[in-house]
């Protein structure tokens, strides 16, 4: 028997996941679009002056993101659970910690970049502070994986309960404060040109922390719910 | 034990057994399932676990195969704890359960080959595996657009490339129509013949020589 390597393993998973995606664009697509939708939505509720939009403007994307990459959780594993994959995935003979992380950066590359992608553009239609646009791409791209991680351990948590859509937010929107808290600092501090990068080495920290912690308190989740 | 919920006819006795089953108790909604079963399975045993709907057989099935967690009692795997070795043990186990694992955006060609791939298996020779169950000319059909007993024959594919020792299979024939039946029963027993073992569970009887299969019996208890 030829035993993967666990860059094998890993890429295999990946690839899997990105294709079942890609096939099923939905899921890809909903979370973006419900994104848009919320940050578009905001200059038409509280109205188009410049002044207001830019002071709040980090607020609406971080929660807007936070919201749609809640939304996109469910399918993490829920799929893979009805249909019997999971449990293959769980008996295979690599380390659990390679599968879900797999899986988890899989996530992350169907929503995480995509929110990233197009986060520019809808902080223009809210005249994000123009000193402002560094900080929101560097706490995107530390906070978006964050989100990913954490919210897994919730969707692992609750992967065998028929409606656990609220015990999912409930598990998981505290867990997600933190990063949004720190996030939308760095964007205020960046749009008063003052040094931010103390908000970023603490989302930073998060980020390493949970990509080391997250993918153990998954497996571990994953195996209580599978019992 | 007071009352014996489990009746084995042991017709072997191996002293190197591969799974070794001690002291196992399991309890589903706070009734007991099972108590105390003990039992091997050595190379070359057939293991078809029978009872009742609600007697336990897939519980136990799944606690073999380490996916559950025995209320009490111990599974050896070569008389080593499970737990302390689950890559090893892993590598020697195919499970399927009664969810075929397929997934429904995938063809049926590239289910099987991830699955071959997820087990560290070579996926060259994944088109003339499913010709062996009958799935030839259907190898780029979605999944989605198969029927129960297919989804079944692609995850029962594994097993004509499979190099595990111990097959587990929970309702094996499930969807699947006579032909498919006899073919699988005859690879049940080559793997058996090349030292390998298989436990399973169905409600058909097996048309293998009755001296061939161990049977474990559980009875439905009323708590």
């Amino acid at each position: 028997m030829t035993q993967l390597s666990y860059r094998a393993a890993f890429a295999l998973i990946v690839k899997r996941d990105l294709m079942i995606a890609f096939r099923h664009r939905d899921d890809i697509v909903n979370p973006l679009l419900f994104f848009i939708i919320v940050v578009t939505l905001f200059p038409l509720g509280v109205g188009p002056e410049s002044t207001t939009l830019s002071r709040i403007a980090p607020g609406i994307i971080w929660v807007a993101a936070l919201l749609a990459t809640l939304l996109s959780l469910d399918r993490l594993f829920k799929s893979d659970y009805a249909d019997g994959s999971l449990e293959q995935m769980l008996l295979s003979p690599h380390p659990v910690f390679i599968l879900v992380l797999a899986k988890i950066v899989a996530h992350w590359l169907l929503t995480g970049l995509p929110l990233i992608l197009i986060a520019p553009l809808l902080a223009v239609l809210l005249h994000l502070h123009e000193s402002s646009y560094g900080a929101l791409m560097l706490t995107l791209l530390l906070g978006t994986p964050v989100l990913s991680l954490l919210g897994a351990i919730g969707v692992a948590l609750t992967v065998g309960i028929k409606k656990g859509g609220v015990l999912l937010s409930l598990l998981v929107l505290p867990l997600y404060i933190p990063v949004l808290i720190f996030a939308t600092s760095a964007i205020d501090t960046a749009a008063m040109n003052l040094p931010y990068s103390g908000q970023l080495a603490i989302i930073a920290a998060i980020f390493f922390a949970s990509l080391t912690l997250a993918p153990f308190a998954v497996s571990a989740a994953l195996k209580v719910s599978t019992n | 034990m007071s009352n014996l919920n489990a009746k084995i006819e042991a017709t072997s006795t191996n002293i190197n057994p591969l799974l070794r089953a001690c002291g196992l108790t399991c309890i589903r909604e706070e009734r007991v399932l099972f108590e105390a079963l003990n039992f091997t399975i050595a190379a070359g045993d057939i293991v078809q676990i029978e009872g009742p709907n609600g007697a336990g057989k897939t519980s136990l099935l799944r606690i073999l195969a380490g996916l559950s967690q025995p209320y009490d009692g111990n599974i050896y795997f070569q008389e080593t704890p499970l737990a302390q070795q689950r890559e090893a043990f892993h590598q020697e186990l195919l499970y399927l359960g009664h969810l075929p694992g397929v997934k429904d955006e995938m063809t049926a060609q590239e289910n099987l080959e991830f699955n071959l791939a997820l087990h560290g298996l070579h996926t060259g020779s994944a088109e003339k595996t499913l010709s062996e169950v009958n799935l030839l000319g259907f190898e780029d059909a979605f999944a989605s657009h198969l029927s129960a007993g297919q989804h079944r024959r692609i995850s029962l594919a594994r097993l004509w490339q499979s190099q595990a020792k111990i097959w587990i299979l929970d309702e094996p024939f499930t969807a699947i129509d006579k032909l498919g039946v006899k073919k699988l029963e005859a690879l049940f027993l080559q793997h058996a013949d090349n030292g390998g073992c298989v436990v399973l569970t169905t409600h058909q009887d097996l048309s293998l020589p009755a001296e061939r299969v161990k049977k474990v019996t559980l009875a439905y208890r009323f708590s």
